[in-house]
This record gives structure tokens, C-alpha cells and sequence, in this order.
């Protein structure tokens, strides 16, 4: 890997980004809105204090997922990302450009969308905030893995805005957040075991109820394991040259 | 295998498949160092698909291509090696200038040579401008400023100046010389039978074959024709009948 190349890619996309300002207003606000529907939908309930923790997880992974897959997509089929693959840079010094891109991508609007969640909406988070923010990055970095994944398997930005109801919609589903999963059925409990998401939303779960470090961190390292997979699957999906 | 040591490009035996159609079946060629190969022919003859085997990223089925005596694609040769693709492959939103910078550091070029390649393409009054607001033929420039960034020793040129005006297209090919009298091999594809004549060697392809490896002068003489179209008609009727 080479240092340069891979912050100067990081650069590149970042750039990419601030020339579409309407982008960066939807990456920032839009999850803080949806926490902000959630929240007044269910106003004098506790309803909000035992999902809005997963809902902080979900928003950085859905989000990275796709702001990755289309613009990788985009790079596949612009003619770049062959340009690229005949210069001295290297298949994961491109990918880790993405990643850290996106990852810090993913930290503002962490913060942003963690703030606006406990101090307007009035979320109660017993752990520390910073862990909160943690796992949103965690998460959005597992989004971007899965994100570059899937650009592989798609011809064209519209279907790989259809592998998020195929890759991201069942891990919603079975995460965790419509019913705890011990409660699930044996068959799906053990599905969801081997689904990412589910060892996010049990991250910033245990993070909200205040449970020891180790709560937070066995499943979180469990997310960073799949991230570190999907990263080198996605890796794989780069081949210099094609058919 | 018997070749000259000193060719910039050789190919032996290339297979290639693409799409279930064979475009090449034991293709064999050489291009020498130094000046402007032309890689002539009607579009569909293979031209992109070698140009690909030459920059490493065509996958092939059998034969190889070796560049300046190493392996095509390998890592060795990223940094000597160009290619500029037939269609623009650089960011569209993104500035020229970005654009530049960027490609720049991937190959370990200077700012200097971000100037330098600006005011060879005759781009720097559009350093500022995104690249989807330039038309079709400056944001091929933009794309080709970004092949010659680094000084490769060989550039491998996808119809460079299709679409452009004859003036462009003049100031282009001085670009090319000038590169040329600075040590550099390009390999130019064109489907426009007249750009023949600025090249120094010509290779002409038809259906994933060498039908002539000549130079301008002796295409014209050897058919007769008194221009390059004449002359490849001429050649394919020979060879039909």
C-alpha cells in the first residue's frame, strides 16, 4: 500500500463530493430528520429510547452503502477505473482511498445525527456519546465495504439501488429492531447471527443501555470483521484486466 | 523467440475472445521504438482490443504481449506506460485542474507538470472549469493531458483526435512530435485513413490481423493510390482477389 496514492484518492473523492453540495446537505440532515420523525411519532411513549439506538446504527450504514455503490459503479463504467488499473496505483490503495473518504464522511454525520438525536430529540444514552459515534463509523464503514462489494455485481446505478432491498433489507429486518432477536425464531435467530448489521444494532444497543465495555466491543469487533471481508472481497471484484 | 531486443512492443501468438466473437488468433507483432505507430483499420478490427493487450488490461486467452522486454501490465511498467482511452476516463465533476493533480500524484508527476500538460492540450485557460462543462473535444484533451503527465516512455493513444477541428487536430499531432523528439514511443489508433500519413510506421489491422506493416510513403507507393483510403481499398482488393 502507498500512503500517497491512497490519501491522494481519498482527496479525489472527497473533492467529488463538495462539488455536489445538495449530497452533502442530504448526507448530514437527512438521518437527523428521520431520527426527528421517529422521535415525535412516538412522543410519550418509551418506544423511542428502545429503537432510536438502532436507528443511529442503521443510518450510516444504509447511506454509505449507497453513496458507495453508485459512485464506485460510476467509476467501473466511466473508463477511470481502467485508467487507474494501468497506473502505478494499487487495487487497495484506491479502495482504501474510498474507505477513509467515506469514513469521514461517516464521522460528521455521525456526530451531527448523534447530537441532534440526544440533545434535541432528548434520546437517553447511558454509555459514553463518543461510543455512540463509534459504532455509527463502524457502521458506515461496514456500508462502504458492502457498498464497493456490490458495485461489482451491478451494470448500472439503478440496479445497484436494487441491492439494497436484497443485501440491506433483511439484515433491518432480522437486526434486531422489530423484535428482540432472542425472541425470533430458532431458524432466524441463527440467520441473523451471521448477519452484520444484527452485531451493530447489539453495539449501539449495548452502548444506550450503558452495559460494560465489553458488550460494546465484542460485537463491534464482530462488524469490523465483516468489514474487513467485505473490503477484501471487494478488492478481489478489481481485476486489472477484464474481458 | 527470435525479435529485436530493442522493440518497444512485441506480440506473439495473442488470442483474444471477447464477448463469445475471437478478435485476434495468434496475432504477431512488433512496434520499434521511438515515433508514431499508426494502428490503422475500420472500426471492429481489434485496434482497441490490442491497444488494451499493450497498457495489461485486456484479459487475453493465450500468447502474450511483452513492452520494453518485460511481461505487459506489470507493475514495473505502470510508471512508463500511458494509455488514454477512446472515450474521456477522467472525473466529469471534478475541475481540469483537479483532474490533473490528481493523476499526477498517482505517477509521481510535479505541479510543473500539471502546467506543462495544460498548455500542451492548450487547456489553461480552462484550468478552473469542470470538466462536464467543457465540450466533447476539451474534455478529450483534458483525458489525454492526463496520459502524457508523467513523461511515459510509451504512450498508447484510443483515436486521440476524433471529433476535433483540423486546427486542434494540427496542434495535437505537433503535441505528438514533439513528445517523440523527446524520446517517447506512441501508438496512435485512428479509423480516419488520412491521419495515416502523419505516423512514421503504419500498422494496418483488418479482422484481428496485420494486413500491412509499411510506413506512408511505401503504402502509397507500393498501391499506387494517391491517398490512404485509395490505398487500404487497394490492399483489401489485392488480398480479396
Amino acid at each position: 500500500m502507498n500512503l500517497t496514492r491512497t490519501f491522494a484518492t481519498s482527496g479525489r473523492v472527497l473533492r467529488q463530493l463538495g462539488h455536489d453540495p445538495r449530497s452533502i446537505v442530504l448526507l448530514l440532515v437527512a438521518p437527523s430528520l428521520l431520527v426527528g420523525l421517529f422521535a415525535w411519532l412516538f412522543t410519550d411513549t418509551s418506544v423511542f429510547d428502545g429503537i432510536g439506538p438502532a436507528i443511529l446504527a442503521l443510518f450510516p450504514f444504509v447511506v454509505m452503502f449507497l453513496i458507495t455503490s453508485v459512485t464506485t459503479l460510476r467509476e467501473r463504467r466511466s473508463g477511470t477505473l481502467e485508467r487507474l488499473l494501468s497506473t502505478p496505483i494499487g487495487r487497495f490503495d484506491l479502495i482504501f482511498g474510498y474507505a477513509f473518504a467515506f469514513g469521514l464522511a461517516a464521522i460528521v454525520q455521525a456526530f451531527v445525527t448523534v447530537l441532534f438525536a440526544v440533545r434535541v430529540c432528548g434520546l437517553d444514552v447511558e454509555g459514553p456519546l463518543w461510543s455512540l459515534g463509534l459504532v455509527a463509523v463502524v457502521d458506515a464503514l461496514l456500508g462502504t465495504a458492502l457498498g464497493l462489494l456490490a458495485s461489482a455485481f451491478a451494470r448500472t446505478e439503478f440496479q445497484a439501488v436494487q441491492f439494497m432491498p436484497l443485501l440491506v433489507f433483511p439484515q433491518i429486518i432480522l437486526g434486531g429492531l422489530f423484535m428482540p432477536r432472542d425472541q425470533m425464531p430458532d431458524v432466524l435467530h441463527a440467520i441473523s447471527d451471521w448477519l452484520p448489521l444484527s452485531h451493530a444494532i447489539d453495539a449501539v444497543n449495548a452502548v444506550a443501555a450503558g452495559d460494560p465495555a465489553w458488550d460494546v466491543y465484542r460485537p463491534l469487533s464482530i462488524v469490523s470483521a465483516f468489514t474487513v471481508g467485505a473490503v477484501l472481497l471487494a478488492s478481489l471484484t478489481l481485476p486489472r484486466r477484464t474481458p | 523467440m527470435d525479435h529485436d531486443p530493442t522493440a518497444a512492443v512485441v506480440v506473439r501468438d495473442l488470442r483474444v475472445r471477447r464477448g463469445g466473437g475471437v478478435v485476434f488468433d495468434g496475432l504477431d507483432l512488433e512496434v520499434a521504438r521511438g515515433g508514431v505507430t499508426g494502428l490503422m483499420g475500420p472500426s471492429g478490427c481489434g485496434k482497441t482490443t490490442l491497444m488494451r493487450a499493450i497498457v495489461g488490461t485486456q484479459r487475453v486467452q493465450g500468447g502474450g504481449v511483452t513492452v520494453f522486454g518485460q511481461a505487459a501490465g506489470s507493475a514495473g511498467l505502470r510508471h512508463r506506460v500511458a494509455y488514454d482511452t477512446q472515450a474521456a476516463s477522467v472525473y466529469s465533476d471534478l475541475t481540469v485542474e483537479q483532474n490533473l493533480r490528481y493523476f499526477a500524484r498517482l505517477v509521481g508527476a510535479s505541479r510543473k507538470d500539471v502546467g506543462r500538460v495544460l498548455d500542451q492540450v492548450n487547456l489553461r485557460d480552462r484550468a478552473g472549469q469542470r470538466v462536464d462543462t467543457l465540450s466533447g473535444g476539451q474534455a478529450s484533451r483534458v483525458s489525454l493531458a492526463v496520459a502524457i503527465l508523467g513523461r511515459p516512455e510509451l504512450l498508447v493513444l484510443d483515436e486521440p483526435t476524433v471529433g476535433l477541428d483540423p486546427l486542434l487536430r494540427e496542434e495535437l499531432w505537433s503535441v505528438f512530435h514533439t513528445l517523440v523528439d523527446e524520446g517517447a514511443t506512441l501508438i496512435v489508433s485512428s479509423h480516419v485513413m488520412d491521419e495515416a500519413l502523419r505516423c512514421d510506421r503504419l500498422l494496418l489491422l483488418r479482422d484481428g490481423r496485420v494486413m500491412a506493416d509499411t510506413t506512408p510513403a511505401r503504402l502509397l507507393s507500393e498501391t499506387g493510390a494517391d491517398d490512404p483510403d485509395r490505398a487500404f481499398l487497394a490492399l483489401i482488393e489485392r488480398e480479396v482477389g
